[in-house]
């Protein structure tokens, strides 16, 4: 066990450090000056351009520049946004809250779309079954921000039930209505995984032979079903977490969240490359060892699989 | 133990698709179910039996084929000009729901424009990224896949390794950073960002049914006959090979056309005076409250469209795939 996660952990190095390259050169190869889009229509001094040029690295060769960053970056350091704050500093106070969106969606995603993809499961070929597949189908076709609007114009402006922006990314209540959108998406996902694995493990000799052996029904589906059917739905939880953080760009900005989607929104518009490499950065970082985790969770689902 | 190169980074809801298809090993063997005729019909010939009984591929048809008229002829369905604002007579008009096929059918937006028109005028650059996308993106991450697949080795290792870096970037996160340096954002840009990201899931999928096809013993039988490597690959292992391929290819169209549409919607995808519907619902969002008519139209539109690709790729998915039968 202990080897297997030192195997994956090494190998996480070159997929990281190619990753960040790449979205290294992505910001600073294509078209487009940061510094001179500062002035915006106005005429530039070229002495004070090539002051700050330098003041921020950008007047280096860009291996250069990516290796400053990389030694930077292992020690911690994010650089520093034009406006002169610490990239970590932005970043420390958007991160709990995008963290705390994507709990409630991650929650919402796996009770409500386990749950309704095990019912359709178990009436496979039934309305509920149809039912369900055609609710699936609309969310899946709907963008997240359709969506966001959608609900955000039904409960929030229409209904009056949940608060249409969130001041107070500690209140669950505000925090609600965007959760739901964000998870909207993966829980049509996750109910249709759930509901096909369910549906195709029904049938599996293990089940008969728990059924002949006259256990209760809530122990064959809650106990036998469930564990043998959740493999590719924590497979699928752990590759959609990118789907969740370019979700939270939109969300966040449909419901005035101040977490990092809104924050990458933000450099995205002043072209503040070292904020976006940051925040993508981060991101990578999360994926890659979120898939691991998936990985060591297959384990524990189902203790066939050892990890040597 | 896990197949490490799959479980090794993130990806896309497609993805779950794919594993749900599993590579067709035995092509030419008849399926249980076409037992009723005498003659053995191939994969593709089964596949079609099988759409045709599906009433949701026949829903997704129809509609496909009405959208594509629309993409492609747009003058047909409306005489409006999607361009022309009228404020003085049409701000904010309400829809009259009457009027079919009408200028006002929708009702007329903040500009004085008529959203009929827009809706579809704006069909053409959805559909545009989206079948240039999946083109793009089939014959580039099919090649690559492909050669991966079958020569295996460092071409493998190679190209699996810039996979895995692609494959690392969240797909929308991606294409916001690579079309944020873009100032002018034509069809043709969104469609190359959206495709520099995409390539890899294509790819995978090849590959891995590149790699059980050409453990088959037709492909061995071939190269005893003396076949060359292009003769096997293309006419023995891609036609074995192609089926997950396309599954992954139909269902993804959809989402790239939602991809454009959020870009779009977001300032970072296409731009004015390109029509498109993700610049319409942005327009739309400060009158939503007094006035939700003008994004109802066009989201109704997007939503229909996505749809109408999903629901193809679902019923092509079930069609192939075997184990479902």
């Amino acid at each position: 066990m202990g080897r297997y996660v030192a195997r994956r952990l090494l190998q996480m190095i070159p997929v990281f450090i190619g990753t960040t390259l790449l979205i290294f050169l992505m910001v600073h190869v294509l078209p487009g000056d940061p510094i001179r889009a500062m002035w915006g229509e106005k005429a530039a001094d070229p002495a004070q351009v090539a002051s700050l040029r330098h003041e921020f690295g950008l007047d280096q060769s860009l291996p250069k520049q990516y290796l400053d960053y990389m030694v930077d970056l292992f020690q911690g350091n994010f650089g520093k946004t034009f406006g002169g704050r610490p990239v970590s500093e932005e970043m420390s106070m958007a991160f709990p809250v995008t963290l705390r969106l994507a709990a409630v969606a991650l929650t919402i995603e796996i009770i409500v779309g386990i749950g309704l993809g095990a019912w359709a499961g178990l009436r496979a070929g039934r309305a509920a079954d149809t039912g369900v597949l055609i609710f699936t189908l609309i969310v899946i076709s709907m963008p997240v921000f359709v969506l966001g609007y959608l609900a955000r114009f039904i409960f929030a402006d229409e209904l009056g039930w949940l608060p249409p922006n969130v001041q107070d990314s500690m209140n669950l209540q505000q925090l609600l209505l965007p959760g739901f959108v964000l998870a909207m998406l993966s829980m049509a996902y996750v109910a249709r995984l759930t509901r096909t694995t369910f549906a195709e493990n029904l049938r599996a000799d293990y089940m008969r032979t728990a059924l002949a052996k006259g256990l209760p029904r809530r122990r064959i589906v809650g106990v036998h079903l469930l564990r043998n059917s959740l493999i590719p739905v924590v497979t699928f939880l752990g590759t959609d977490v990118g789907a969740l953080v370019g979700g939270a760009v939109v969300t966040e900005g449909i419901f005035n969240v101040q977490g990092v989607g809104n924050l990458l929104f933000k450099a995205l518009g002043q072209r503040e490359g070292t904020t976006i490499v940051g925040v993508v950065t981060i991101f990578v970082l999360v994926i890659l060892l979120i898939n691991l985790l998936v990985d060591l969770l297959y384990a524990v689902l189902d203790p066939r699989i050892r990890y040597a | 133990m896990p197949d490490m190169t799959k479980s090794q980074s993130g990806g896309t809801a497609v993805d779950t698709a794919v594993d749900a298809v599993a590579p067709p090993t035995a092509v030419d063997t008849a399926a249980p179910g076409a037992a009723s005729q005498g003659k053995p019909r191939s994969l593709w010939g089964d596949a079609w039996f099988e759409l045709r009984h599906r009433p949701l591929f026949w829903v997704s048809a129809v509609l496909l084929v009405l959208l594509l008229a629309v993409a492609a002829f747009p003058g047909m369905f409306t005489s409006a000009d999607p361009r022309n604002g009228d404020l003085t007579n049409h701000f904010l008009t309400k829809p009259e729901l009457t009027h079919f096929f009408q200028a006002d059918w929708f009702g007329y937006d903040g500009q004085g424009r008529s959203i009929y028109a827009r809706v579809i005028y704006g069909t053409r650059a959805s559909i545009m990224v989206g079948v240039g996308v999946t083109a793009v993106v089939t014959l580039f991450g099919g090649l690559l896949g492909m050669a991966a697949g079958y020569f295996g080795g460092w071409i493998d290792s190679i190209i699996s390794r810039i996979v895995d870096i692609f494959f690392g970037l969240p797909f929308l996160l991606g294409s916001m950073v690579v079309l944020n340096a873009f100032t002018e954002r034509k069809v043709y840009v969104v469609i190359a960002a959206l495709a520099f990201l995409g390539w890899t899931t294509i790819a995978r999928v090849m590959r891995s049914s590149v790699i059980t096809a050409k453990q088959a013993d037709y492909v061995t039988a071939a190269r005893a006959l003396g076949a060359g490597t292009g003769r096997i690959l293309f006419r023995h292992v891609l036609p074995n090979a192609l089926a997950p391929t396309i599954v992954v290819a139909t269902i993804s169209l959809g989402a790239y056309i939602s991809a454009e549409a959020t870009l779009s919607f977001l300032g970072l995808g296409l731009a004015d005076p390109t029509i498109s519907w993700g610049i319409d619902i942005s327009d739309a969002k400060d009158a939503i409250r007094d006035n939700p008519h003008v994004m109802l139209f066009p989201a109704g539109m997007l939503s229909l469209t996505v749809f109408a690709f999903i629901t193809l790729g679902d019923a092509v998915r079930d069609a192939l795939d075997p184990k479902l039968r």
